[in-house]
């Protein structure tokens, strides 16, 4: 008895483990994307992750302005078009008409998008007494972090299709701050309707939007489920269901994408690249990300306030050999300190060649014939822009020790590590940025300009040319004219060197071949909307 | 009974202040403040840096925070996640069911291949399949998990194409949970052929997280097996003339199961354990990943709430352990 039991049961389970094939898809196209972890939550201007964007702003919501899929150029969105006033201080954003709401369990839109959505959204992160202010911990990083509640003045509903927004001072990468994740257009019809029914976090929670997907489901650490919205103002997608299979081992990631059971996948692992390129039924596409790695110097502290000493220790970098130990080819040389893919970005830039010979000479001509001992502080997180800063600072300490410079390496934690150099007590350091709108003001001035000295500008760096040009860049919203100055400002910081530009990272992004149009976001993010499956 | 259950009750009484103690004070002396952490390479500037502080309760002296803290937990209240803004104990409720799942397979898996396979080596001493067995079962236990279980994918599901690479259910199915058991909830929903990719995608998890526990289990069988089997009633039960099937299952196993039911109690710890390692690998939506990730990002009331709730669940399982050892032997009960 016990014996057949046991026959019957290995016989159910070799069934249910070999004859059952996977489910077939309906004729619905479906699109599988193997996204790394949850989402922090689907309100975008309450975080700072990407992941959480990948999730929220970038397939639910819109925003009155945005990037052009695939590139760092700004085109309309919800606002058609914008006027700035002659001083610059006044932006005004003509509406986009007969734009609908999601319609979900919770809420039926009874109108279009128009100003008081608008003004909903801003209000809510600007003005501490708006009634949503707190709502859902109340905590809007990238607002604050890109300066928005020192920058606006006031934001005025000129009438239902017009809205104006009133600055402190005039500042060209407004625009560009128009377009990031955290102002995504929420409707303020859905957050009235939940603020009667006293469940005002479900706005956060249960995403209403104006985009061209539309989530259906949310599984933390498991699914999350969108299907096209079919009145989506620019046409409804071409895939009908997108689906984010969580997936946050990336070997495990690829395991899926080889077997199918995923159309796109982020961040592959660097030692899987060779195989995927290999791989016919994958198509690995690649580009050079919106962000840069450096070695800085603090340019305040001895010998590092002569430009001299900052110049030839650069010489004596052998970026070529960091590129290969500590990208594993997943970097392109960095000259300046914006990445390529940034506009303005300046192709006649001379990086400093790597001459150990000549940074000696002028090391010895700065006043340090014998070289002199330093530190080099190393981050202790790993980061696209520098995936492994240990062996980093050991390539630089034995390229340093060539010329006779004896540097100590140092690290702190995370937390620590940004107070510290934030402060100044390190000699030089490694650090990143990775971009946030696409404007070079958000790396000339954030990481260079004098402001920020003390703050995250930790090469303690502020030379007088330099700030001028991107201080009169910002007051001019002529893009020809903003694009000349930084040109400009590269040279100076160049010829400068207030930090030694190692790499940009590139990032890879393997696709199966049924995937068509699908583009590489400059800003890190997945978009699906434009992305087709052949049949 | 009565009186050994409430002894052990009141064993837990203090346990728990140790767990909160040690939690609340140890995740604390981790280098790495949460806001910082937060805002990473962007910063934050004082006047929000201290804003913040007061939103999160860290401005107040440690003491403070501690007791706030019990008092919330007394409540029924682990606090609110730092990063997901929601309160802890409803996280932990949507994902638990996953672990439960998967450690239940798990320990069934173990427990179904691990005993008839220890007293196969018994009975066999020193014959080819008790060398086979013990070697297996000792590589298995040698096998870190997170290889064990690369390899399981790679083979079969990449390879082969036998079983799913990662997740619960594939993906073309819509099923909302009920129960959270996906088993369970599958077989309630109509969506046909749910149940049957739930279990496939229930195998590879269910092997990489019990062969730890089965290896073990499998070598405690035996040498228990063995002792039993070297006593002297057995051989009066052979010598009665007693099927040796009988004399096997009946007289022999049920004692030599009592040692191995102490080792199956505890290797629910060893489990859960294991659960953090096979959930992140396969995707596993359970609170193994959850905890991970909140260490991570020094997500402290997560932290917090997760291990007390774990530690919780131990100690519930132990009592079981305890209490079940009454019912497969009567002598050890209630003694003093």
């Amino acid at each position: 008895m016990k014996a057949n039991f046991v026959k019957v049961a290995i016989g159910a389970g070799l069934l249910a483990a070999t004859a059952l094939a996977a489910p077939t898809a309906a004729s619905a196209k479906t699109l599988v994307y193997c996204s790394e972890g949850s989402p922090e939550g689907f309100n975008p201007s309450l975080y700072t992750a990407g992941t959480t964007f990948d999730a929220s702003s970038r397939q639910i919501y819109n925003r009155l302005v945005q990037f052009k899929r695939g590139t760092t150029t700004i085109v309309p969105g919800l606002a058609t078009s914008w006027d700035v006033s002659a001083d610059g201080q006044e932006y005004t954003f003509n509406l986009r008409k007969g734009v609908k709401f999601h319609t979900t369990d919770l809420f039926t839109p009874t109108r279009d998008f128009n100003a008081d959505d608008v003004i909903f959204t801003f209000m809510r992160q600007f003005d501490k007494n708006h009634p949503y202010h707190g709502v859902s911990g109340g905590s809007y990083e990238y607002f604050n972090a890109m300066s928005m509640p020192d920058l606006i003045k006031d934001i005025v509903k000129v009438d239902d299709y017009t809205v104006k927004f009133v600055l402190n001072r005039p500042e060209a990468p407004f625009i560009a701050n128009m377009a990031m994740d955290f102002a995504s257009v929420l409707s303020a019809e859905y957050a009235d309707k939940m603020m009667e029914a006293g469940t005002p976090e479900q706005v956060d929670l249960e995403p209403v939007g104006t985009g061209p997907f539309q989530r259906i489901q949310y599984q933390k650490d498991a699914v999350i489920r969108y299907k096209a919205f079919p009145e989506y103002w620019e046409g409804k997608a071409a895939i009908d269901n997108l689906i984010f299979a969580i997936t946050p081992d990336s070997t495990v990631r690829y395991q899926k994408l080889k077997a199918g059971e995923c159309h796109v996948m982020p961040y592959p692992n660097p030692a899987d690249l060779t195989e995927m390129d290999a791989d016919a039924s994958i198509n690995l596409m690649s580009q050079e990300g919106l962000n840069v790695g450096y070695l800085g110097y603090n340019t305040q502290k001895e010998p590092f306030t002569n430009p001299k000493v900052r110049k030839a220790l650069n010489m004596a970098i052998n970026k070529d050999a960091i590129i290969e130990g500590v990208y594993q080819g997943a970097g392109a040389a960095a000259k300046n300190p914006i990445p390529p893919t940034i506009w303005s970005y300046n192709n006649d830039t001379v990086d400093d060649p790597y001459d150990p010979e000549a940074a000696k000479a002028m090391l010895a001509e700065a006043g340090f014939p014998e070289g002199f001992k330093t530190d080099i502080w190393a981050m202790p997180v790993q980061r696209p822009y520098n995936p492994n800063a240990r062996r980093m600072a050991e390539l630089i300490q034995a390229d340093w020790a060539k010329i006779g410079v004896d540097a100590e390496i140092v690290s702190y934690e995370w937390g620590e590590y940004l107070e510290r150099t934030k402060k100044g007590e390190q000699g030089t350091f490694m650090l990143g940025w990775t971009g946030d709108n696409g404007d070079p003001d958000n790396f000339l001035a954030v990481l260079l300009g004098c402001d920020a000295v003390g703050g995250s500008n930790r090469a303690q760096w502020c030379n007088e040319e330099f700030d001028k040009l991107i201080q009169q860049a910002k007051t001019t919203s002529d893009v020809l004219e903003r694009t000349r100055l930084y040109e400009e400002a590269q040279l100076v910081f160049k010829r400068e060197a207030p930090w030694a530009t190692i790499a940009h990272s590139i990032v890879f992004e393997p696709i199966r071949n049924e995937v068509v149009d699908y583009k590489i976001d400059p800003f890190g993010g997945h978009i699906f909307y434009g992305v087709d499956i052949k049949e | 009974m009565l009186g050994f259950l409430f002894r052990r009750l009141g064993d837990i009484i203090p346990t728990f202040f140790g767990v909160t103690l040690l939690v609340f004070f140890l995740i604390r002396l981790i280098p790495g403040d949460p806001i910082l952490m937060m805002a990473g390479e962007r910063g934050v500037d004082a006047a929000r840096y201290a804003e913040l502080q007061a939103q999160y309760g860290f401005d107040q002296p440690i003491i403070v925070q501690y007791f706030d803290y019990l008092m919330g937990v007394f409540q029924g209240d682990l606090g609110k996640s730092f990063v997901t803004k929601k309160p802890v104990i409803e996280e932990f409720l949507t994902l638990f069911p996953a672990t439960v799942e998967l450690s239940i397979m798990g320990i069934l898996f173990a427990v179904i291949l691990g005993v008839p396979l220890g007293v196969l080596a018994a009975i066999h001493r020193g014959k080819w399949i008790d060398h086979l067995t013990m070697s297996v079962s000792l590589t298995g236990y040698s096998m870190p998990i997170f290889w064990w279980a690369l390899l399981l994918i790679m083979f079969f599901s990449t390879t082969l194409g036998w079983t799913p690479v990662s997740g619960r259910l594939s993906v073309l199915y819509y099923i909302q949970p009920t129960t959270g058991f996906m088993l369970i909830d599958t077989l309630i929903s109509d969506e046909k052929g749910a149940f049957i990719s739930a279990l496939r995608h229930m195998i590879l998890p269910t092997v990489a997280l019990g062969t730890i526990p089965m290896a073990v289990i499998a070598r405690m069988t035996r040498s228990s097996m063995l002792e039993v089997l070297g006593e002297e009633y057995i051989r009066v039960a052979r010598a009665k003339g007693l099927a040796p099937i009988r004399v096997i299952m009946v007289h022999a196993l049920r004692n030599a199961l009592i040692p191995v039911i102490t080792v199956i109690g505890l290797q629910v710890g060893v489990l859960l354990a294991g659960a953090i390692l096979t959930e992140t690998i396969f995707s596993w939506p359970g609170i193994g990943k959850w905890i991970i990730e909140a260490m991570n990002r020094r997500d402290y009331p997560t932290i917090q709430g997760g291990i007390l709730m774990i530690a919780f669940l131990v100690m519930g399982v132990n009592l079981i352990v305890d209490l079940l050892y009454g019912i497969v032997n009567p002598r050890i009960r209630h003694k003093r």
